[in-house]
């Protein structure tokens, strides 16, 4: 060991600047200690107790710096104390004390300081947490989108039947979407202001009927969610009721559309109790009902015609047709591969609603049709892992969202299973959902090309990219990525599914 | 505002959760706030709800909590012996910082410091014979802060040593503390033999008589006045403490040198005074102390007038629940250490300077005072960070103690235990750190948080006593 040290005489430094110096010599290779202190009485007998007190630090006084090294080498220690000198002389920047930002406040009371007119609080933490800090929103009086799950019915009922004492709106648990004063939150899409306002009891199909009433020229009032448990009797549409009523109340909303699964009976009661009463055009889709409108691009259409003054049969007859034309390129589609392996389809889907309407779309164009989520004549699957059959599989279900992130959000699984399933000799169609907009994945294509490029050597792809051209995502380029990869691209589930289906079924009845 | 009121309003939002959430409201145009969200502390199932429901209650209370805080008047109106003006102060007693404790459980540097009381006070001959006494349960251990007294470090007070008091003028309580020793070896650290025992003698007979001259000649000294101007200067009056003890040495200097016959006497005193960047400290701490002490017994009040350390356990009370402590171990603090000491020299926190923070100084000034927060490596943002956060979970701000750089705005105030643990933020407390064996003496410094324990204590019994 080598110690060494220098004397700067009249020199002064603040002690923590000081010990400062003293902590980052400590730091450099080959140094066991190091000290600089102002050479006072009290920091002498400090330096001695280490025995670093050097013999010619015994006269120096209050104004001298001293600076000893004690390390393993003569060179290691003459570098540290070239170094200290080098930290003691350089210039400081300038202090920043005054300028610096507040930290982010710690709770929702700290945030309303801060903003004032805050008026809605968007809450995505744990579940367990969330309906505490629900509840201290609506005590502040802010209308509250939960997007966290895993909130018990008690906590949602509660919440919601304090938000209807205040006027305030509780949107979720569970709530993945909304639009508001044409604000998209959470899972969103950027559709521009219009006639039309949407009470949602499902994220993704609120998300694809906005997006199809942007891509057909028209636009959004208000989008509220709800969150699926909302129509069930143990809520008892609480906040679906309120959100229709607002809506029927609202100036600039001249069309209302329903988007929900089937409401229970209790439920169902009340709202056509309320329906009754409202004197605008009202389109209701009940996924999973059989009439009109059946699939969410239907109700879009409808809700379409009705803001722009249509005759509803006209937009009807127009989806006829665009099916007439989709027949015909399944046919060329089929007709461009030589030998197309396998006569099932597979829906790989990252939103539930789109696996939804999927089945409604397919029921008549393939038989035997399987869902870890079944709607109608479907049938569960076994194993959502293993798809037999034709198959749609949701995978935004609980058995593959344990321990991942939203596979809107996190590809990984969904690339690995669309591999599987090309491989599989059986397949002959895969049917994907991408989803444009806020929160889901910013480079959807970026995920999906390498896998689709595979894929398309032995399947058919078709791919439904639902989104608006105003998305964050740059719908154009997407699609163009996606077909130069191979898929074949509809700009609607429900014409992709279509689409998917007539291959499936066109393969099917070449390879009986 | 209704939902009918909420489509015709510009969307503004508060976002706890997924920060891109955010980010996309404000890309469309919509302003919005990010959370600093944290998951609760554990506190017991139902207390949340009854203090919720009890809130106007407990709002109420700390009303008048903070009106007394902020009003309070100390002031250093004279020196005694600790025996003739501590309440229950008798010649068995010796007063210890932090929560009660056994001498079986006391860390080093307090039993260090009892040891070299013992010897000071005549009541044993030798180390042995004190350390016998000590643990024999004949001597009395209480909390300085159960006799309206407040001890740095160890906070050691035995009946023969000189005391200041200082009166809380408007409230008419009073509270005491010892003189501040000064560095090397000295009792507060644990230290003991004939040097601490000398010095501690030479204070009783020189420095505490011609103080107590200078003082009645002087007349009482305005403690808030003092400390606001040290704020001023680069203080925060708990680890800097070298701008108030100049401002005391202005005040005292004129009336030594005028009622101080012994010329070496005055000059040793001066010299004292001097010599010890912290001899203030044992002036801003009794005075957060008496301005505290006043707030006391204010039913439902959820702010803190104690928070302590005893090397083994930190404690708090509640202005709220009475003579109460609510404890949980004292941390080893992060600091910055002296060269050739380290973590594992140190001993769990320790003293009652807390008291400072508690009432609004010390690391909840810290944006006042830059150079401390270099202890942990900082910036002088780092300080005005911190001093911002302690406003989150305080009930008020100081009328009178300001931070320049906040543009003078009043110290961060009353420390609220709901918005402690309902937010998950404990307060920072800038300290030094002692050696964790008895005598070694301080071997760093730095700024640490409470440990969160006593605080969840103290909230479970608030919501048990307003159910």
């Amino acid at each position: 060991m080598n110690t060494a040290g220098r004397v700067k005489q009249g020199f002064y430094f603040d002690s923590v600047t000081l010990m400062r110096v003293g902590r980052e010599l400590s730091g450099l290779p080959g140094v066991a200690e190091a000290s600089v202190v102002m050479a006072t009485e009290a920091n002498k007998s400090i330096l001695a107790m280490s025995d670093l007190l050097l013999p010619e630090f015994k006269k120096c006084g209050d104004q001298d710096l001293v600076i000893v090294v004690r390390a393993k080498d003569a060179k290691a220690a003459n570098d540290a104390l070239a170094k200290a000198e080098d930290m003691l002389s350089r210039k400081k920047k300038p202090a920043a004390g005054g300028a610096a930002a507040a930290p982010a406040p710690r709770d929702l009371a700290s945030a309303v300081a801060l903003l004032p007119g805050a008026n809605l609080a968007l809450i995505s933490v744990a579940g367990r947490y969330a309906a505490r800090e629900a509840r201290k929103a609506l005590e502040q009086g802010l209308h509250v989108m939960l997007f966290s799950d895993n909130v018990s019915i008690a906590d949602e009922v509660a919440l919601k039947k304090l938000a209807h004492r205040k006027g305030l709106l509780v949107m979720g648990p569970d709530c993945g979407t909304a639009i508001l004063n044409g604000v998209p939150l959470a899972f969103a899409n950027v559709v521009p202001k219009g006639p039309i306002g949407i009470v949602g009891a499902s994220g993704t199909g609120t998300q694809e009927v906005t997006c199809i009433i942007a891509n057909e020229g028209s636009g959004v009032s208000q989008a509220i969610g709800t969150g699926g448990r909302d129509v069930k009797d143990a809520v008892g549409g609480i906040a679906f009721l309120d959100a229709l009523q607002a809506l029927a109340n609202d100036r600039e909303t001249k069309v209302i559309l329903l988007v929900s699964k089937p409401p229970q009976p209790g439920v169902l009661k009340k709202v056509k109790a309320l329906l009754r009463k409202i004197k605008k055009p009202v389109v209701a889709l009940f996924l999973g009902e059989a009439g009109t409108p059946a699939t969410l691009e239907e109700a879009a259409l409808l809700a379409v015609a009705h803001a722009k003054g249509e005759a509803p049969a006209q937009a009807l007859a127009h989806l006829t047709r665009r099916d007439e034309i989709l027949a015909a390129e399944a046919r060329t589609i089929v007709a461009k591969r030589k030998k197309p392996k396998g006569r099932y389809l597979r829906g790989l889907f990252s939103g539930g609603t789109f696996c939804a309407e999927a089945q409604v779309v397919l029921d008549g164009l393939v038989r035997h049709l399987y869902s870890n989520a079944p709607l109608g004549d479907s049938q569960k699957l076994k194993n959502a892992w293993k798809p037999e059959k034709n198959a749609v599989v949701d995978l935004g279900e609980d058995e593959f969202t344990v321990g991942r992130a939203h596979p809107m959000i996190d590809f990984t699984l969904r690339n690995k299973m669309i591999l599987e399933q090309a491989a599989d000799p059986d397949v002959s169609v895969i049917l994907l959902d991408v989803v444009l907009g806020y929160g889901a994945n910013l480079d959807p294509a970026g995920e999906l090309v390498p896998v689709i490029k595979q894929a398309a050597k032995k399947v058919f792809v078709v791919a439904g990219v639902n989104g608006t051209i105003g998305d964050p995502q740059n719908r154009a380029k997407t699609v163009e990525a996606l077909r130069e990869a191979g898929a074949h691209v509809q700009l609607t589930n429900a014409a992709a599914s279509k689409l998917a289906g007539l291959i499936a079924a066109e393969v099917a009845r070449q390879n009986r | 505002m209704s939902i009918q009121k909420l489509f015709s309003a510009p969307l503004q939002v508060v976002n706890l959760g997924i920060e891109s959430f955010k980010e996309a409201c404000e890309k469309n145009g919509a302003p919005a706030v990010q959370v600093d969200w944290r998951p609760p502390v554990e506190v017991a199932p139902e207390s949340e709800a009854i203090l919720a429901k009890r809130a106007a209650q407990i709002e109420k209370a700390n009303r008048k909590v903070m009106e007394i805080i902020l009003a309070g008047t100390p002031k250093l109106v004279g020196l005694d012996v600790a025996r003739n003006v501590i309440p229950g102060m008798t010649e068995d007693t010796i007063l210890h910082a932090g929560p009660p404790i056994t001498w079986d459980r006391m860390c080093g540097p307090m039993r260090g410091g009892i040891l070299a009381g013992l010897v000071y006070e005549g009541r044993a001959a030798t180390i042995e014979e004190a350390e016998k006494l000590a643990s024999s349960g004949k001597i009395q251990y209480a909390p300085c802060h159960e006799h309206a007294a407040v001890g740095p470090m160890a906070g050691i007070v035995t009946p023969s040593m000189p005391v200041m008091i200082i009166r809380n003028e408007k409230f008419g309580n009073t509270a005491y503390c010892t003189l501040n020793e000064g560095l090397g070896k000295v009792l507060r650290y644990g230290a003991f033999g004939d040097e601490v025992t000398k010095r501690l003698k030479w204070m009783e007979t020189v420095l505490y008589p011609v103080l107590k001259a200078a003082l009645a000649h002087a007349g009482p000294i305005d403690l808030k006045n003092l400390i606001a101007q040290a704020l001023h200067m680069g203080d925060e009056v708990h680890n800097r403490n070298r701008a108030g003890t100049s401002l005391l040495y202005r005040a005292l200097a004129p009336a030594i040198v005028a009622t101080c016959a012994n010329q070496n006497d005055a000059v040793a005193v001066l010299n004292f005074i001097n010599g010890n960047d912290h001899f203030f400290l044992n002036l801003s701490m009794p005075a957060c102390k008496a301005t505290l002490d006043a707030a006391r017994g204010v039913k439902g009040s959820s702010i803190a007038v104690v928070m302590a350390r005893n090397g083994t356990d930190f404690g708090i009370q509640l202005a709220g629940t009475g003579d109460l402590w609510f404890t949980a171990p004292a941390e080893v603090p992060d600091a910055l250490y002296f060269a050739g000491f380290t973590k594992d020299d140190a001993n769990p926190d320790i003293g009652d300077s807390a008291i400072t923070e508690t009432g609004g100084l010390g690391g909840f000034a810290i944006a006042a005072a830059p150079a401390i927060v270099q202890f942990v490596g900082g910036s002088a943002s780092d300080a005005v960070r911190y001093t911002h956060q302690m406003y989150e979970i305080t009930a008020g701000e100081s009328r009178m103690y300001q931070i320049p750089a906040l543009d003078f705005r009043g110290t961060p105030t009353g420390i609220d235990v709901r918005k402690v643990v309902e937010k998950n933020l404990v307060p920072v407390i800038d300290t030094g750190v002692a050696h964790k064996q008895a005598g070694v003496g301080q071997v760093g410094a730095g700024i640490v948080s409470a440990p969160m324990g006593p605080f969840a204590k103290a909230y479970d019994a608030l919501a048990k006593l307003l159910k």
